[in-house]
């Protein structure tokens, strides 16, 4: 192991080590213990001048309050949903089907194929922006939720794929071998004898692409506008003018919005961190 | 019925060659349409002017020639502004790299709650880029924020970050390092977790130790996770724009804008749809990822066929 394990060392190391750690990560996450400390404040706070010391009294439920009972963000938290939740879906569902035709089958085209979802991946977002919108627009789905979805959805597909077909990849090929031997039709090999081996990927490509859409803010300002389509990342800036200078309660709508795939992210840690560091192992 | 039995037998007889395409077909479909089309369109658009409603008029290379003065034009001072900056962001960014590995070195030893920290460490890149930017501008603040208290302790006199047009883009990329580096002490510590042991022993018994040992025997068993790394901090470095508009929205005084966030404001702002104009930035940010991209397809091509 390296660094030496900290049991080898001296004792003095070990005692300033356990001290260390929690006193960096405080530091570390400064900014955002200031923004808590906001959040729970009473305004009066603000007035006197007491920006970063201890509230004089605890707010929070006045504060939180208001940001669901007296602003739009119920409204665009439940868009978020609508939004995130079926691009899950639909990403996973389609990039399942991609992984599993490019793992499993031998192809003229496949790599080929297979490079061309890894390289629209990389693509900058905004060479598609003007198309997209257009095209959107067309389709009358400006400023809808499906307008938003779909384009998540194909988009999402290239990074999607890449993961599913390497994961499909490593799984044992004799095993899809026996299958057809046995004379099982191949879309039930993909439906029985793949989908449940893939279960950990479906995990992991899930709470990935909550996040990475829940947090996506590029898209949602420019295929939607208002509270009717607009996800909690672009309604925060509405909320943010509602209540201008009202720190106490932007902090606290600020921490609603960021709450979600933060949650996320502590009930599915394995699976989130198994995902994002696929490929950083050999 | 008997059409219908010859149908099902072509199919069964060719069963293993049109199933992938089957598989394959829905997905490539929505790619094409929204990704790999649109590309082609901005190409195609950026030749035009075109305020995103009317006819398009085809003006030939007239946007390229006022974006990077070729002619007797001078070189757009927007323009020249913001590809400065994208190369800052690209330069300044890749410190995630090494910081991510001071975090995860730091950070990988077996004592007591150390997975609390470590996702404590993490977690800053689960938090969506609108709110670190929202954090960060609180952080900044001249009279509200925590950084001016701190420098006050120490005597420093209150900086208007954000507000400097010489100091707000390096305000900005600080705030994105935060998360970047939460990410690359991830893979690093991913990678940590897989370097063999007993290559470490061995160099141990040999009196390699402290920055030899990771030098020349740990940081070549990271190379796939410093490979990662850098891809996703060079994407994440070109594609900054929520930071930038959350926190400056460009400003002060268009000292922020970096490429992508200057064809958002060209093509949508309330200066009106300049869309042709704002493809033709769109298609030179393309160029300047191409370079990586080209780079990153070809390590993991090379890769691909080593597997094999």
């Amino acid at each position: 192991m390296f660094p030496t394990p900290i049991a080898k060392t001296s004792r003095t190391w070990q005692i300033s080590y356990q001290i260390l750690v929690p006193l960096v990560m405080l530091i570390w996450l400064l900014p955002l213990l200031a923004v808590a400390n906001f959040s729970v404040k009473p305004e009066a706070d603000f007035v006197n001048g007491n920006y970063w010391g201890i509230p004089s009294s605890f707010d929070a439920i006045s504060n939180y309050g208001k940001v669901f009972f007296e602003s739009n963000m119920p409204r665009y938290l439940f868009n978020s949903l609508l939004i995130t939740i079926p691009t899950v879906i639909g990403a996973v569902a389609l990039s399942c089907m991609a992984g599993f035709a490019l793992g499993v089958y031998k192809f003229k085209g496949n790599l080929l194929i297979f490079f061309i979802f890894i390289a629209g991946n990389f693509v900058p977002f905004q060479i598609l922006m003007v198309p997209v919108r257009d095209l959107t627009v067309s389709m009358n789905l400006y400023d809808t939720k499906t307008g938003l979805v779909l384009f998540h959805i194909a988009f999402q597909t290239g990074f999607c794929t890449l993961f599913m077909r390497n994961f499909i990849r490593a799984l044992p090929f004799p095993l899809i071998e026996a299958a057809r031997v046995e004379g099982i039709a191949e879309w039930r090999i993909f439906l029985y004898v793949v989908l449940p081996l893939m279960k950990p990927a479906l995990a992991a490509l899930a709470v990935l692409i909550f996040t990475f859409i829940w947090n996506d803010y590029f898209w949602a300002v420019v295929l939607t506008q208002g509270p009717d389509a607009q996800p909690v990342t672009a309604g925060i800036t509405e909320f943010n003018s509602q209540f201008r200078a009202a720190y106490h309660l932007m902090s606290a709508g600020s921490i609603v919005a960021a709450l979600p795939p933060v949650i996320m992210f502590f009930l599915m840690q394995k699976h989130f961190i198994a995902g994002l560091t696929l490929g950083a192992v050999k | 019925m008997a059409s219908a039995d010859t149908n099902r037998s072509w199919y069964k007889r060719n069963e293993i060659a049109v199933t992938p395409w089957l598989f394959l077909l829905p997905a490539m479909i929505f790619f094409a349409v929204y990704v790999i089309i649109p590309i082609g369109q901005s190409f195609w658009i950026s030749f035009h002017e075109w305020d995103g409603l009317g006819e398009k008029t085809w003006v030939g290379t007239a946007n390229y020639e006022r974006l990077l003065g070729w002619g007797d034009q001078n070189m757009d001072r927007k323009f020249q502004v913001s590809f400065w900056n994208n190369l800052k962001w690209l330069v300044l960014y890749l410190l995630a790299i090494p910081a991510g590995l001071f975090i995860a070195l730091f950070l990988n030893q077996t004592v007591t709650g150390i997975r609390f920290y470590k996702s404590m460490f993490f977690f800053p890149f689960v938090i969506s880029q609108v709110v670190v930017g929202l954090v960060f501008s609180w952080f900044y603040l001249p009279r509200e924020g925590l950084l001016n208290a701190i420098l006050g302790v120490f005597g420093a006199g209150p900086v208007n970050i954000l507000g400097d047009p010489t100091l707000a883009t390096y305000g900005i990329i600080a705030a994105g390092l935060w998360p970047q580096t939460a990410y690359c002490m991830i893979l690093y510590l991913t990678g940590l977790n897989a370097v063999d042991p007993e290559q470490v022993e061995a160099a141990r018994l040999d009196g390699a130790k402290g920055h030899k040992m990771l030098w020349y025997v740990i940081l070549p068993q990271l190379k796939p996770a410093t490979f990662i790394a850098f891809v996703v901090t060079i994407i994440g470095a070109l594609r900054s724009f929520d930071l930038i508009s959350v926190m400056t929205n460009g400003g002060p005084f268009g000292s922020t804008r970096v490429l992508s966030f200057y064809m958002f404001e060209e093509s949508l702002s309330e200066f009106g749809f300049r869309m042709g104009f704002g493809a033709a930035i769109a298609v030179v940010l393309f160029f300047i990822m191409l370079g990586f991209i080209t780079y990153f397809l070809y390590a993991m091509y090379r890769e691909e066929k080593g597997a094999h």
